[in-house]
């Protein structure tokens, strides 16, 4: 077998094993949950019938590995059972809490993304040209900054300037299922920036890092010599080979914004899965807790398997074995 | 021809051997400005959380009048006597912010170093123990680890708060918890080259037990990368901590935490109104000059770092 092939089999086989794993430590949560869940829950007049018939359904009275097995399966299918959160009678469906705000937030993501990917390439590729200029130093110390800077910093910097002194963007990102694509877009504006200042900086530095530690190759110089210009040099001979780095830390990246998405959201109250997670964990809601926690990790290990993936296939020392 | 040592042998213009406050006084003189910076400001966030009482005006909890007083308004006893100002307004409860941004450093920085010590404590113990047993105890503690490590952490953090309800005690353990996969990891790499090493084999042949092998052999090896390391995973559970504040999911509202201060006086901001940066700003100034200082230490200890 060709060891590339191998290699990218193993990987992909741990990585269904990790989220295999984290799909057990995500439902087990249900277990450490206090004796008096159920009657909380509740509240104070429930009956002793409606308690037992509750913890019936979450399924205490039955071992936990059948209640695993049943709860993955169907959460397999989408079906991720009722929110423990009750208006009335009804229970609404967890599935029918999260759609929604899976969109918004995957909206909001790809949104980041469009953004981020190339504002960095063209940052990173920029301050290689120019290093140790004016422009270079500018660019290296603002994005240390947003580094270093917690998202509701950025976030709330953004809202004083764009939206409340120059008003460019709404201060609140309500956005409507009814809203066509511009509205939607101009709603999403502000969360989408404040991201893309968290993702950029180490994008940026990356892309900046790998260029630089080619030019000083033979082929470069060889380049360089025939008198080709600064700018083509970086973008036909150096860029190509600077990929496999790069293209990492952009996967890596955008495994980042899970994080980042949840505090950003709560800020711009954007209607979001992160926004909803934060929500139920106040409200004790495990049932809905607990599948964004699977949509989140599931998004998160995918995103750091495909960086894993890239550098794998890309890696010319394995894909030339001698 | 051999000379006998002479001890009373006084070499003359040689310096004498410098001690530990001179070797720190050279150092500090060689440090450049942003390491000067950065330890500046720790000192002064130090400062303000060890004498919090002394610094602040007035008290943490303490409602002094008006929600929402403008930057530089009086404060005023009930005889409507002047007792003070806000000299940055105050909050949604009237309480003084200045005063609830120095106890908030008390409150934000304490929790976060008590985190990372028990992160460090229960992280860097178990890596070195696993280097040292090895085989299925290192198998298995590994593969737990990695799994652990797969889930952000803010996300598992969120989890666990849900069932558990959020108190502090319950933060620091669970943020400390999670950030100790971290260490493990790092600690684990380091004393792996560690216990190759013949002085070691020399101690376990002498019979020394665990406790010792960790304290006396490894630890002092691996010390210099693993303070640098501090430096690090303190500004990330800072972080952690204080997006967990902000969340609203930390911490109970009366004691005055940064992230949670950004939180309740966030509506101001749509009235041009600076204050809610005031905190966010003091986090992200204390990561920044944690950071700075760290590099310097990387710098001078250059190539600790490689290969990990």
């Amino acid at each position: 077998m060709h060891p590339v092939l191998r290699t990218l089999l193993q990987r992909l086989a741990l990585g269904a094993l990790t989220l295999f794993a984290v799909s057990i430590i995500i439902f087990s949560i249900i277990e450490f949950l206090p004796g008096d869940f159920a009657t909380k829950t509740l509240g104070q007049s429930a009956t002793p019938e409606t308690v037992k018939a509750f913890e019936h359904e979450i399924g205490i009275d039955r071992p936990a590995v059948t209640r695993y097995l049943e709860w993955i399966g169907k959460a397999a299918k989408g079906d991720f059972g009722a929110s423990f959160a009750s208006t009335g009678d009804t229970r609404r469906s967890v599935v029918s809490i999260i759609a929604p705000r899976l969109r918004n937030t995957l909206f909001l993501a790809s949104l980041t993304a469009l953004i981020a990917v190339p504002l960095a390439l063209g940052l990173g590729v920029l301050a290689a040209l120019y290093r140790n200029s004016w422009f270079d130093r500018i660019v290296n110390t603002l994005t240390l900054t947003t580094i270093s800077s917690p998202e509701f910093f950025l976030a709330y910097v953004l809202m004083l300037f764009l939206a409340v002194k120059v008003h460019w963007f709404p201060v609140l990102s309500d956005l409507n299922p009814e809203d066509g694509l511009t509205t939607s877009l101009y709603k999403a504006a502000m969360p989408a920036l404040t991201l893309t200042l968290v993702i950029v900086a180490h994008m940026m530095r990356m892309t900046r890092a790998a260029i630089i530690s080619l030019l000083a190759s033979p082929y470069i110089e060889m380049a360089r010599l025939k008198g080709i210009p600064p700018g083509q040099v970086i973008v036909r001979h150096a860029l190509p080979n600077a990929w496999a780095p790069i293209v990492t830390v952009v996967a890596f990246n955008l495994a980042y914004l899970v994080i980042g998405v949840v505090i950003v959201e709560k800020v711009f109250v954007y209607p979001g899965i992160g926004q909803l997670m934060v929500d139920s964990v106040g409200a004790h809601d495990v049932p809905v807790v607990q599948a964004c926690a699977l949509v989140f990790a599931s998004a998160y290990i995918l995103l750091n398997l495909l960086a894993d993936v890239i550098s794998i296939v890309t890696n010319p020392r394995l894909l030339h074995p001698r | 021809m051999t000379i006998a040592a002479r001890p009373d042998t006084v070499i003359t213009g040689l310096p004498k051997n410098r001690g530990a406050l001179e070797n720190l006084r050279r150092t500090l003189a060689r440090a450049p400005v942003s390491a000067w910076f950065g330890m500046v400001v720790i000192a002064l966030y130090v400062g303000c959380a060890m004498f919090a009482p002394l610094v602040a005006p007035f008290g943490e909890g303490d409602n002094l009048g008006d929600a929402y007083a403008d930057w530089g308004a009086p404060v005023t006893n009930e005889a409507g006597a002047r007792i003070g100002t806000f000299l940055l307004g105050s909050d949604q409860l009237g309480r003084d912010i200045l005063s609830r941004l120095i106890y908030g450093a008390r409150n934000t920085i304490g929790i976060a170093l008590a985190t990372t010590l028990i992160s460090f404590l229960v992280g860097g113990t178990l890596g070195m123990l696993v280097a040292i047993r090895r085989g299925w105890v290192d198998i298995v503690v590994s593969r737990l680890v990695d799994t652990l490590m797969s889930i952000p952490t803010l996300i598992f953090a969120l989890m666990l708060l849900t069932v558990t309800g959020t108190s502090v005690f319950a933060l620091v353990l669970i943020i400390a918890l999670l950030d100790s996969t971290r260490v493990f990891r790092l600690s684990r790499a380091l004393a792996f080259n560690v216990v190759v090493m013949d002085y070691v084999e020399a101690a376990r042949l002498r019979g020394e037990r665990l406790g010792w092998l960790i304290r006396r052999e490894i630890l002092p090896n691996i010390l210099p990368p693993l303070i640098a390391e501090f430096g690090l995973r303190f500004c990330f559970v800072f972080l952690t901590i204080s997006a967990l504040s902000f969340l609203g999911v930390g911490l109970s509202p009366e004691s005055a935490v940064w992230g949670s201060m950004v939180a309740e006086n966030a509506t101001l901001i749509s009235y041009e109104n600076i204050t809610p940066l005031l905190p966010a700003a003091a986090i992200a100034l204390l990561t920044v000059a944690v950071n700075v200082v760290v590099d310097w230490f990387l710098d001078r200890a250059s190539g600790l770092r490689d290969g990990q």
